[in-house]
């Protein structure tokens, strides 16, 4: 099982793009912006809509979050849209001084989180992106779980008034969430009851969390799992009522454990209602070379991976 | 102008030392062409790289490693070595069927590319592989690394000399006018910046994407010795490689066709990252080896 660099099949990018060009026609003031990635940001078919509204700035990754900037300052609706790990690092300060400090509405779209990009190698995984974007203030994170959340979550940026970072995943994955109610801004939604522990994940695993919630619940193991779709500003409530409930907290983030999903929910649980926790993600090391599934087994980041850390937990 | 005693320098075996400008030509002509066809092989197998790059850039790869560099395979860190730092790094097949070829590993590890655990990953990665003087794959981190490493040979006064490999598309990255400010400010004759014209980008051309002409004008402007050279031609190449401009930074702008070599992939923007059919691996093999 190997990733290729074609574009075209992956749900949640082409999500986005779909409802991109939706918003798109009917509001004139949608841009996109983006670095030598029309492709790799499925935006072939907005160009071909709309050329003039497309600006790729080619490879200049802290030109592009500027120049995002700007459209915003002059009255548009933009969205800056570059592979996670050069958006992010590459304009971290062009973030946080053009877009945050500023309160520029930007939407700010990391294609390929994750180790979506395995074999490309750790300048090309995005695992420190959540970690960075969190250290930002007056910034709100999205990482929509599955196309249906996607698709919200695009609408509701759209609209946002403030700055905006969204991540897009680019492999496939199955539908996770309610598609009557996909994306609420700022909760986070309990897709499996129990009581026994809690997973909190993030984006892509969160599929894989619910199929670690079947293999514990043949064990006898009541596990709760929590899709955190929205990382900033987190749901403090849900997050409490999870601890106090359950009494074990597990989360699981397609991203480096050192700063990212569950710092932010370590932070909460200390502060208000201390229980045994643990992180599940990639500790501080570089990822070996390989496709994204053998990374996400190697860090144990499948449902059999996560159903071993919960049960390790709780001894 | 200064020429390096190649002779003198040479401190590895395999063309450096022929003399006659004919059989230079045509041993790295052979040489090149047969790693197009390792990295074809290996972007096959993997199914996954960036063969229009690697092809436009393995004549300049070969002949730096064939008959310019002062490298020592057996000794990667020799402390006098000439650096090449592969900017590009999206081209790590091109890179590492190269420093094959030049001695620093076994082809055989050629055929673990990308495979799980393997040393070779997409991006080169100097800890795992010999050879790699700097983990590249964002682009725009080459040239002042490059400008580090030149400054250091300087201040230590040693010989060594500085070539960094740049995509054309790569130099819409701003740190790349940064350090070439720094480079020309501080008379670095020991950098050489070789930029891999090839007109093409990910997406598009770099003429209809963020333009990059009149390219030689602005390396004139940031105070560089510019020279333009066709990028396929071994002899020309290894000329200019060689050649040194008292009190400056080189740049040599190599006008390359992205896909070199193979018909169908040839100045096609879509073979930035495609994988050959089966059908197109082997008539892209018979072509190479004409
Ligand atoms: C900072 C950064 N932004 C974007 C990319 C994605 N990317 C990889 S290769 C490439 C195009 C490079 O074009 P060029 O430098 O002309 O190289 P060549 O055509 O010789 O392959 C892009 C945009 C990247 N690797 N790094």
């Amino acid at each position: 099982m190997t990733t290729t660099l074609e574009p075209q099949t992956f749900d949640c990018r082409q999500a986005f793009a779909e409802t991109l060009i939706d918003l798109a026609r009917a509001d004139d003031r949608i841009v996109a912006v983006c670095n030598d990635s029309v492709g790799s940001s499925n935006l072939v078919a907005f160009r071909e809509e709309f050329p003039d509204r497309l600006v790729n700035v080619g490879i200049a990754e802290q030109n592009m979050v500027g120049v995002g900037a700007g459209l915003a300052n002059a009255g548009l609706v933009p969205f800056v849209c570059a592979a996670g790990p050069f958006l992010t690092g590459r304009a971290t300060e062009q973030i946080k001084t053009d877009v945050a400090y500023s309160d520029r509405a930007v939407v700010l779209c990391a294609m390929s989180p994750g180790m979506a990009y395995g074999e490309l190698g750790p300048t090309h995984h995005s695992i420190e992106d959540l970690a960075w974007m969190r250290a930002v203030a007056n910034l709100d994170i999205l990482v929509p779980a599955d196309p249906a959340q996607t698709r919200a979550a695009v609408r509701w940026a759209a609209g946002s008034k403030r700055p905006v970072f969204m991540r897009v995943g680019r492999h496939k994955v199955p539908g996770v969430s309610d598609p009557a109610d996909p994306f609420v801004f700022g909760r986070a939604d309990v897709l499996s009851d129990g009581s026994d522990v809690t997973i909190f994940a993030t984006g892509t695993p969160v599929s894989r969390a619910l199929g670690a919630a079947g293999l514990l619940a043949r064990q006898g193991v009541g596990a709760r799992v929590v899709n955190v779709s929205t990382i900033s500003p987190l749901d403090e409530a849900t997050v409490l009522a999870a601890a106090r409930e359950t009494g074990f907290v597990l989360t699981v983030e397609e991203a480096t454990t050192t700063g990212g999903l569950g710092a932010a929910i370590g932070e909460i649980v200390l502060r208000h209602h201390p229980v045994p926790l643990r992180m599940l993600g990639v500790p501080r090391v570089f990822a070996p070379t390989g496709d994204n599934d053998y990374l996400l087994e190697t860090f144990g980041l499948t449902a059999e991976g996560i159903a071993a850390a919960v049960l390790d937990l709780r001894n | 102008m200064l020429a390096p005693d190649l002779e003198q320098a040479a401190r590895w075996r395999h063309v450096t030392a022929i003399s006659d400008p004919q059989v230079l030509t045509e041993s790295l002509r052979r040489a090149a062409n047969a790693s197009r066809a390792t990295t074809l092989q290996m972007v096959s197998a993997a199914r996954l790289g960036h063969l229009g790059g690697d092809m436009s850039v393995l004549d300049v790869l070969t002949t730096l490693y064939g008959s310019v560099l002062r490298v020592d395979p057996e000794n990667p860190e020799w402390p006098e070595r000439d650096r090449l730092i592969m900017s590009k790094g999206h081209c790590s097949e091109a890179l590492y069927a190269t420093l094959a070829w030049a001695g620093f590993f076994s082809p055989d590890e050629l055929r673990t590319f990308d495979r799980p655990g393997s040393a070779l990953n997409g991006h080169p990665n100097r800890t795992y592989v010999p050879g790699v003087e700097t983990n590249t794959g964002a682009l725009g981190h080459g040239l002042p690394v490059g400008v580090g490493v030149a400054v250091g040979a300087k201040l230590q006064q040693l010989p060594s000399r500085v070539f960094v490999v740049l995509g054309d598309g790569e130099l819409q990255e701003g740190s790349n006018w940064e350090a070439a400010m720094t480079a020309a400010h501080r008379g670095l004759d020991n950098l050489t910046a070789i930029v891999d014209r090839n007109r093409l980008q990910q997406g598009a051309r770099t003429e209809d994407t963020a333009s990059l002409d009149p390219l030689a004008e602005k390396w004139r402007a940031f105070g560089w010795n510019v020279v333009e050279v066709d990028g396929h031609d071994h002899l020309g190449l290894r000329d200019a490689l060689i050649a040194v401009a008292a009190g400056r930074p080189t740049c040599l702008i190599a006008e390359t066709v992205k896909g070199k070599g193979i018909s169908f992939m040839e100045d096609r923007v879509e073979w930035h990252h495609k994988v050959p059919t089966a059908d197109q691996l082997a008539t892209a093999l018979e072509e190479l080896s004409r």
